[in-house]
C-alpha cells in the first residue's frame, strides 16, 4: 500500500516536448514509473523517448487510459494544463511548474471546485511511492521502500529527510510535495488523513515553513485525527519578516507566519519537533523507540 | 514588485477609483508651479516605497505655491527615516503635489489573496490611517470581509454590504460602488498581490477619495504587464538582490557574516536555522535553485563575495537531478577565477556525491569539507569566528 500512486498508476506528461519534460520523462521511466503518453498541443503523432505524443489530455486518456498526469507546462500556460486535466476526469494531477501567477490559480481553484480530481503543487517537486512509481523531479535512487510517510512543503529539504530516514536503516512509503506556493492543491490535512488511513505507513515526517497558517490546521488535524506518530520540522525560524524567502508562499507578513508559532502548535498537538533540520532522522528514531547512535 | 503612492493611483484612476488631483515634481520649483495651476492649498507628499512617511516628516500641508516649494526643497533629497525602512532610512527623489480636500471621514479599503480560501478578499474598517494588522490583533470585529468570486468578480451588493457596513451615507453608495468595483478590476487586470486604500476618504464636498494608494504586485504575472513593469524603481531595492534576480537566484541581505549559498529555499532557510543554531549568523539567504547549474553557482559566489560583510561561506547542495560532481566543477572554477578570500565549508549530498567530493579534494584550494549539515554549520561558525578547525 502507498497513497496516491502506486505500480499501477498511468501516467501522462503535459508538457511532455520541452526540455524539461522531456528529460524527466526519461528519469521517470528509468525508475520504472508507467508513462503512458504525453500532451503538447499540436504536436500529435510523434514521439518522445518512445511515449506516444497527444494534442490534449482527452484525446490521451482516450487512447491509453491514463488516470494521472504531471504538469511540465511553463508557468503562464500551466493552470490551464491543470483545468484541461481536471475537466478530463483524473484520479490526481502533480503539478512542478514554478511560478504560476497567483490569480491564475485563484482562477484555476474556482474551475476544480466540485470535481474528483487530486491536485498536488504547483512549484512542487512531485510524489513518489519507492520501488514503485515516481511523478516529478526528485532523484529517485535516494528513496527506498519503507514505512515512513513525508509530506512536505519544500524540494530539496524533502530529499534531505529522505537520507536521514535511510540513514536509521528506514524507508519511504510515499513521500510528497505540497509545493511551497500560497494557493495549491493538496494540502497537509489530505496528506496526513491519508498518511492515517494507509496501513503500510507507521509514522509521518511533516516538513513546514514560515508563510500563512496551512501547518498550525495540520498541528489540530494531528491532535484531533492521528494515532500514528508525527515528526515535524519547521525552516525559517531566523527568517526576517516582510522578506519572502524564495517560495512564494514563504513570507511572515504582519507578525503572522513565524515559525515559533508553528513549533509551538506542533508540540502541542504532541508533534515530536526537530530543533534543526539535520535531526529529524533522529527525532523520527526517537520516537519510534529505535535504537541510533 | 512595489510601485509609488503617484504610480499606483494613476494606474488605479484609469480603473475608474477616485484619486486627488495632483502631479509629480522633482523639483521645488515645479513642485511651486504645480501648487500654481491648482490654485488651491496643497500637500506635499515624499515618494518612497514606504509608510510612516507623515510621521517621518515627509508630509506637509501647504497654503500658497510659495511654501509648496519650501516644504518641497525641504523634503527633496532628505532621508526619510519611518517604522518601514530601516533605521538607515531612504533618500526622497520626488514628491506628489495634490490639491488638499476637507476631510470628513478616514477609513481604510485594502484587497489581498486569502491563501485559505484561494479567494481575492476586499477587507473595508472604519479605522482608517490605522495599520490593519494592528486594528486585526486588537479590534478584529471593525473588520468586514468580501471574498470575490472569481467568475463573476466583485458584485455590485457586496461593495454596497462594505459601504453600509462603514457607515457611508447612502447619497454616497453610488459613488462607493464605483470605487470598489474599479479597484477590483484593477487588482485582478494588474495582477496584483495587494492593493491599499489607507485612508479612504470621505470628503467635506460629499466625493469618496483616495488620499493613499499602495499596491504591490506578483512578481510571477509581470511578464503579461509591460507597462507596470517599467514602474519599477531600482533605487527603492537592495543592489544585490536585483542583481541575483537578473541571474534567477534568489537572495536577500541579512545581517550576520556567513555567505550561504544552498539549492532550494526551504533547505536555505534551513541552513540558515542551523547557522544560527550553532551561534552564527547568516549573512544571506541565497537559493540557487532545485537544479542550479555551474554558471549559476559562479554567479552566486561572485554575489556572496561582493558583501564585504562575509568572513566565511558555506556551501550546502543536496544534489538531485542536478549532480554533485557539476556542483564541486562550479565551486572550484569559481574559487578559483573569483579568488577564494575567506574560509569555504561545503557540504555535498545526492547524486555523484563521491566524484563531486573527489573534484574539491584534488583543487587543492582551502575547502573545509563536512559529513552534514550540523557538521557544516558548526564548522563555518568556527571559521567565521577565525578559529582553528
Amino acid at each position: 500500500m502507498s497513497i496516491f500512486i502506486n505500480r499501477d498508476t498511468k501516467v501522462l506528461v503535459q508538457g511532455i516536448t520541452g526540455s524539461v519534460g522531456a528529460f524527466h520523462t526519461k528519469q521517470m521511466l528509468e525508475y520504472g514509473t508507467k508513462i503512458v503518453g504525453g500532451v503538447t498541443p499540436g504536436k500529435a503523432g510523434s514521439r518522445i523517448e518512445g511515449v506516444p505524443v497527444f494534442n490534449s489530455v482527452y484525446d490521451a486518456v482516450k487512447a491509453t487510459g491514463a488516470n494521472a498526469s504531471v504538469v511540465y507546462v511553463p508557468p503562464g500556460f500551466a493552470a490551464d494544463a491543470i483545468c484541461e486535466a481536471f475537466d478530463a476526469g483524473l484520479d490526481i494531477v502533480i503539478c512542478i511548474t514554478e511560478g504560476i501567477p497567483i490569480l491564475d490559480m485563484v482562477k484555476a481553484k474556482r474551475f476544480m471546485d466540485g470535481k474528483k480530481t487530486r491536485l498536488v503543487g504547483p512549484n512542487c517537486p512531485g510524489v513518489i511511492t519507492p520501488g514503485e512509481c515516481k511523478i516529478g523531479i526528485m532523484p529517485g535512487y535516494i528513496h527506498k521502500p519503507g514505512t515512513i510517510g513525508i509530506v512536505s512543503k519544500s524540494g530539496t529539504l524533502t530529499y534531505e529527510a529522505v537520507h536521514q530516514v535511510t540513514s536509521i536503516g528506514m524507508g519511504q512509503s510515499t513521500c510528497i510535495g505540497i509545493g511551497g506556493d500560497p494557493i495549491n492543491g493538496t494540502n497537509f490535512i489530505d496528506v496526513l488523513s491519508a498518511f492515517q488511513a494507509d496501513p503500510k505507513t507507521e509514522a509521518v515526517i511533516m516538513i513546514g515553513e514560515i508563510g500563512g497558517t496551512a501547518e498550525e490546521e495540520a498541528a489540530a488535524f494531528v491532535k484531533a485525527k492521528m494515532t500514528k506518530p508525527v515528526v515535524g520540522f519547521v525552516a525559517g525560524q531566523t527568517a526576517p519578516k516582510g522578506k519572502r524567502m524564495g517560495h512564494a508562499g514563504a513570507i511572515i507578513s504582519g507578525g503572522k507566519g513565524t515559525a515559533a508559532e508553528k513549533i509551538e502548535a506542533f508540540r502541542a498537538a504532541g508533534i515530536s519537533v526537530s530543533e534543526t533540520p539535520s535531526d529529524m532522522g533522529k527525532t523520527l528514531a526517537r520516537r519510534l523507540g529505535l535504537k541510533v547512535k | 514588485m512595489n510601485i509609488h503612492e503617484y504610480q499606483a493611483k494613476a494606474v488605479l484612476s484609469k480603473y475608474g477609483v477616485a484619486v486627488p488631483k495632483g502631479k509629480v515634481a522633482d523639483t521645488p520649483a515645479e513642485a511651486e508651479t504645480i501648487a500654481e495651476e491648482f490654485g488651491t492649498a496643497v500637500v506635499v507628499k515624499a515618494q518612497i516605497h514606504a509608510g510612516g512617511r507623515g510621521k517621518g516628516g515627509g508630509v506637509k500641508f501647504a497654503k500658497t505655491p510659495a511654501e509648496a516649494r519650501e516644504y518641497a526643497k525641504q523634503i527633496i533629497g532628505m532621508t526619510l527615516v519611518t517604522h518601514q525602512t530601516g533605521p538607515q532610512g531612504k533618500k526622497v527623489k520626488r514628491v506628489l503635489v495634490e490639491q488638499a480636500g476637507r476631510i470628513k471621514r478616514e477609513l481604510y479599503l485594502g484587497m489581498v489573496i486569502d491563501r485559505g480560501l484561494s479567494r481575492v478578499v476586499m477587507m473595508a474598517s472604519t479605522e482608517g490611517g490605522m495599520e490593519i494588522e494592528t486594528v486585526a490583533a486588537k479590534t478584529p470585529e471593525k473588520i468586514l470581509k468580501e471574498w470575490v468570486d472569481p467568475a463573476v468578480g466583485l458584485m455590485p451588493f457586496q461593495a454596497r454590504k462594505l459601504a453600509f457596513g462603514l457607515g457611508i451615507p447612502g447619497e454616497l453608495t453610488g459613488k462607493t460602488v464605483k470605487f470598489m468595483t474599479g479597484l477590483y478590476k484593477a487588482f485582478v487586470d494588474t495582477d496584483c498581490s495587494l492593493a491599499e486604500i489607507n485612508p479612504l476618504v470621505l470628503t467635506e464636498d460629499g466625493d469618496i477619495v483616495a488620499l493613499d494608494a499602495k499596491m504591490n504586485f506578483d512578481g510571477n504575472g509581470l511578464f503579461r504587464h509591460k507597462d507596470i513593469e517599467v514602474l519599477r524603481d531600482f533605487d527603492e531595492e537592495d543592489p544585490t538582490e536585483t542583481e541575483a534576480s537578473r541571474f534567477g537566484l534568489s537572495y536577500i541581505s541579512l545581517d550576520g557574516d556567513i555567505g550561504c549559498m544552498v539549492n532550494g529555499a526551504g533547505l536555505a532557510m534551513a541552513t540558515m536555522d542551523m547557522i544560527k543554531h550553532c551561534g552564527g549568523n547568516p549573512a544571506n539567504f541565497l537559493d540557487v535553485g532545485g537544479g542550479a547549474s555551474a554558471e549559476q553557482v559562479t554567479n552566486a559566489f561572485r554575489l556572496i563575495l561582493s558583501d564585504a560583510k562575509v568572513k566565511a561561506i558555506l556551501v550546502n547542495i543536496f544534489g538531485g537531478i542536478m549532480r554533485c560532481d557539476i556542483i564541486a566543477e562550479g565551486v572550484v572554477a569559481a574559487a578559483k577565477t573569483l579568488g577564494l578570500s575567506v574560509p569555504l565549508v561545503v557540504r555535498l549530498e545526492g547524486t555523484n556525491v563521491e566524484k563531486g567530493k573527489e573534484i574539491l579534494a584534488a583543487a587543492k584550494l582551502n575547502i573545509i569539507p563536512a559529513a552534514d549539515m550540523g557538521d557544516a554549520a558548526k564548522k563555518v561558525v568556527q571559521a567565521a569566528a577565525g578559529r582553528a578547525n
